[in-house]
């Protein structure tokens, strides 16, 4: 063996190719198998994809790093369901591109957020979180209070189609007119949010104001989805618990 | 550093600068707004910049005549100076980002100084601004005196350093504007991430070319730990960024990457970035440093070997543990945890061997700072190891995950070890790249020691406390089985740990600006171009 090496050391392509292969082995044991998703991951019959208001609200979401500090994420230990709700599934995220798992809870997991509180108490709080909890570390955004911009939607929703996300072409050609109307619930385009999206759909003014679609409208309709793509996990989780 | 280049070496770097101007010209045409458009106008900048200087230089006298039989040290006197300046910023950050959780009303109302875009920026400036400037300065030296050759030519060295600090500059200044992908560690966006593989690919190059040139039949250990790390930095960067674009002249991106595959190649990624960028290059730094410093030799050259090997084969295994108990299959899981427990002994055996190599030098030890920051080093090294295997066992995991605890490990591999191995290669060096016996101050390296010392200790404390008070805390339940706390109740009991850590880190701090004050006279004060005491260039035929 020692001889081997020895001889190795006098090549340096002998070593690259030695290092490639070595560092190799473990990544594709691990990563291979995940690829054949419909075997790992089983889709459940009502999941949805996010509307595209929520989309926005979760890319302020990445803006503003609210991942650095919450984690999507209930583990499958009994503290954490008592206190969160039921643990999360793969399913859950499976079109999350990327998913929002998260590392560290400097504030709580929020996967289970959606319909805690109510729209007027998560725009109170992301304005100024102590005004709420007076012990929170958590930073206040005022800036939220913006125009939000849904140009793009439409291109983002197409890309995401590419990449396996059920958005059908109607889906795309109208993101721009969803992501006003969900926050309009007067308005002619209401009833084709619920349409496209499922009758599940919130559609409110989210920051109370119907005339203007905010950043916040956006980012509080998203941590209002939070946990309510699909029913799948209080099902599963409620059968083990009746067993 | 322009006379060291020869006059066609000077026309390329020439042209090169014209075609960074014009592609940050095209970026910022394409984009018109938004991050891209400015990061296409620090690239136009920067490559105007080096247009001026460059062709103001272009025919200033030629190049040394005898600068073939000479080592090209230049670049690594630029990288220092680079490690330096991120050092002072991507610590600076972290002390004030510490600050901010202890005091969240201090924000200013403006969205980029908020914690979660402020945060990526340190850890990105840390890791890749100070960290990689580091790793790749040292390993320039490093390569040339273990081949006892020149390096293979003058301009990608500076392609290189240069191409990698505007990707560092591009990734912090996008998250200060709100563009992110979001993944740690890997958070700058797609063309970002298209110029560093450009730019790691001629490093990698450049490694192979000298050491093709190379004078000792024998590749040196340091030398494989810092290809594994070009190597495997570059794999694992491929393919944990792999997004598709919402458009060409937009910022905007999404990784092809979904939900718990997503996970997977995250943390493969994620954790692999702790194991090759700041373990793997780290050990090469040590293989050199340590024994040169000491005087001694390696102690020993079997468990260097397998240490090596042990560590490429069982890291890339490991990254699972960042997911237990969650929606990852549960073999997985179980394959990470097992690996992170195997892990110590490769980890130990490099601990082991670079500790035991200081046997019959510990007076050296005592008397010379610089050499006890590698020495404190190698002992952080073990203890984050350890405590790392601990951490990766599925129900401590249960405790630790999510919490401070985290964190506080994470700056005991850090701050213990990355920085002081940074720091005793950087005390070494400069000296004698200035001609100098010894930095210009040398009692302030005593003092950059025990602050750095300190600092670390309190802050690796004062998170376990944390963490492992919040984990109990989240767990607790009363005798009528339920909770007994709720969330915030954790959250305030954390503000002393979190001040206690400010104050190490703003230690640590204070200790690197010393480092870099210091090294700004040692260098100030050099007659140029003399370097004492170098391994000897094997004579080389006229160029
Ligand atoms: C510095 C860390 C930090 C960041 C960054 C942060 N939060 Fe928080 N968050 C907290 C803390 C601590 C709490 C608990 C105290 C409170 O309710 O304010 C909290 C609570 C919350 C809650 C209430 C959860 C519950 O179940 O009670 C929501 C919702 C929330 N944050 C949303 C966000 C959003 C959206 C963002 C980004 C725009 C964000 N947070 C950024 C620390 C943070
Ligand atoms: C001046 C010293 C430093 C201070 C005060 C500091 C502070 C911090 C803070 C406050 C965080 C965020 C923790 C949280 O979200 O709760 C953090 C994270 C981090 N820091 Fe530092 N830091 C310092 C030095 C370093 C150095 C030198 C490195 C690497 C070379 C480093 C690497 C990291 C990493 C990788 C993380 C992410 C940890 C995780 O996600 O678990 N830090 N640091």
């Amino acid at each position: 063996m020692l001889r081997l090496h020895y001889n190795l050391e006098k090549l340096s392509m002998g070593l690259v190719v030695a290092i490639i292969i070595v560092a190799s082995i473990g990544g594709a044991v691990e990563i291979a198998p995940l690829f054949t998703i419909d075997e790992t991951v089983e889709i459940p019959d009502d999941l949805r994809p996010h509307t595209p208001l929520e989309l926005a609200g979760r890319e302020i979401y990445l803006r503003e790093g609210c991942y650095a500090c919450h984690s999507q994420m209930v583990r499958h230990l009994a503290d954490e369901i008592d206190r969160y709700g039921p643990y999360s599934l793969a399913a859950e995220s499976a079109w999350d591109h990327p998913m929002l798992w998260g590392s560290k809870r400097t504030g709580p997991d929020i996967a289970r957020l959606g319909g805690k509180y109510s729209d007027a108490w998560h725009v109170a709080h992301l304005i100024d979180p102590r005004a709420v909890v007076p012990a929170s570390i958590m930073p206040a955004y005022p800036w939220l209070t913006a125009t939000l911009d849904t140009k793009n939607l439409s291109a983002e929703l197409a890309t995401l189609a590419r990449l396996g996300v059920p958005y059908g072409e109607a889906l795309i050609a109208n993101a721009a007119r969803d992501a006003l109307a969900q926050s309009r619930p007067e308005s002619d385009g209401a009833d084709g949010v619920r349409e496209r999206y499922g009758e599940g759909v919130a559609v409110r003014a989210f920051d109370g104001d119907p005339a203007r679609l905010t950043e916040m409208d956006a980012l509080v309709a998203y941590l209002q989805s939070l946990g309510t793509l699909t029913a799948a996990a209080r099902d599963t989780v409620g059968q083990e618990m009746g067993q | 550093m322009i006379r060291g280049l020869s006059l066609p070496e000077r026309q390329w770097a020439l042209a090169l600068s014209v075609a960074l101007a014009l592609l940050g010209l095209a970026m910022a045409a394409a984009a018109r707004q938004g991050p891209m458009a400015v990061h296409g106008g620090m690239a136009l900048a920067l490559g105007l910049g080096l247009i001026f200087a460059v062709g103001g230089a272009l025919y200033d006298g030629d190049a040394p005549a005898d600068r073939a039989g000479r080592y090209y040290d230049d670049p690594t006197r630029f990288g220092i100076v680079m490690t330096l300046i991120w050092a002072v910023i991507g610590m600076g950050v972290g002390v004030w980002v510490a600050a901010l959780l202890y005091w969240p009303e201090a924000t200013p109302l403006w969205p980029w100084t908020s914690f979660g875009r402020l945060r990526p920026v340190h850890t990105t400036g840390v890791i890749f601004g100070f960290g990689g400037n580091a790793l790749i300065a040292t390993s320039f030296h490093v390569l040339q005196r273990t081949s006892r050759a020149r390096l293979a030519d003058a301009l990608s060295p500076w392609v290189v350093l240069i191409g990698f600090n505007l990707f560092c500059a591009w990734a912090v200044t996008g998250y200060l504007m709100g563009s992110t992908q979001s993944k740690e560690y890997a958070e700058a966006e797609w063309y970002a991430d298209l110029w560093l593989v450009v730019v790691w690919l001629i490093y990698f190059a450049l490694y192979l070319r000298t050491l093709a040139r190379r004078n000792e039949p024998h590749i040196y250990v340091a030398n494989w730990y810092y290809l594994a790390f070009i190597l495997v930095v570059a794999m694992l960067h491929i393919v944990n960024n792999l997004a598709l674009p919402v458009s060409l002249a937009g910022t905007k991106s999404f990784t092809i990457w979904a939900g718990v595959q997503d996970a997977m190649v995250q943390w493969w990624y994620g954790h692999n970035a702790v194991a090759f960028f700041l373990t793997a290059g780290f050990l090469g730094m040590l293989y050199y440093f340590l024994p040169v410093r000491s005087g001694r030799p390696i102690w020993s050259y079997r468990l260097s070997i397998v240490s090596f090997w042990g560590i490429v084969f069982f890291y890339i295994w490991v990254g699972s543990h960042h997911l237990h108990y969650t929606a990852l299959p549960y073999w997985v899981q179980t394959l990470g945890m097992t690996f992170s427990v195997m892990l110590l002994v490769p980890s130990w055996a490099s601990a082991g061997n670079a500790i035991a190599t200081l046997n019959g030098a510990w007076h050296k030890v005592r008397d010379d700072a610089t050499l006890r920051f590698m020495f404190v080093a190698a002992v952080f090294y073990g203890l984050s190891t350890f405590e790392g295997s601990f951490l990766a066992i599925r129900p401590v995991n249960s405790l630790s995950h999510y919490t401070d605890w985290t964190v506080g490990h994470v700056h005991s591999g850090t701050l213990g070890w990355v920085a002081m191995i940074i720091f005793g290669a950087i005390y070494t060096l400069v000296p004698q790249y200035s001609g100098r016996a010894e930095m210009a101050w040398p009692r302030a390296v005593e003092w950059h020691f025990w602050l750095a010392v300190s600092g670390t200790l309190i802050y690796v404390v004062s998170l376990w406390n944390a963490g492992i008070t919040q984990g109990l805390m989240w767990r607790a339940y009363d005798q009528n089985g339920a909770l007994s706390y709720s969330f915030i109740d954790s959250v305030r009991a954390m503000a002393p740990y979190y001040l206690l850590r400010t104050l190490g880190g703003a230690l640590f701090l204070g200790g690197a600006i010393l480092c870099a004050l210091n090294t700004r006279a040692t260098m100030r004060a050099a007659p140029q171009g003399v370097v004492t005491g170098d391994h000897p260039l094997a004579p080389q035929p006229a160029e």
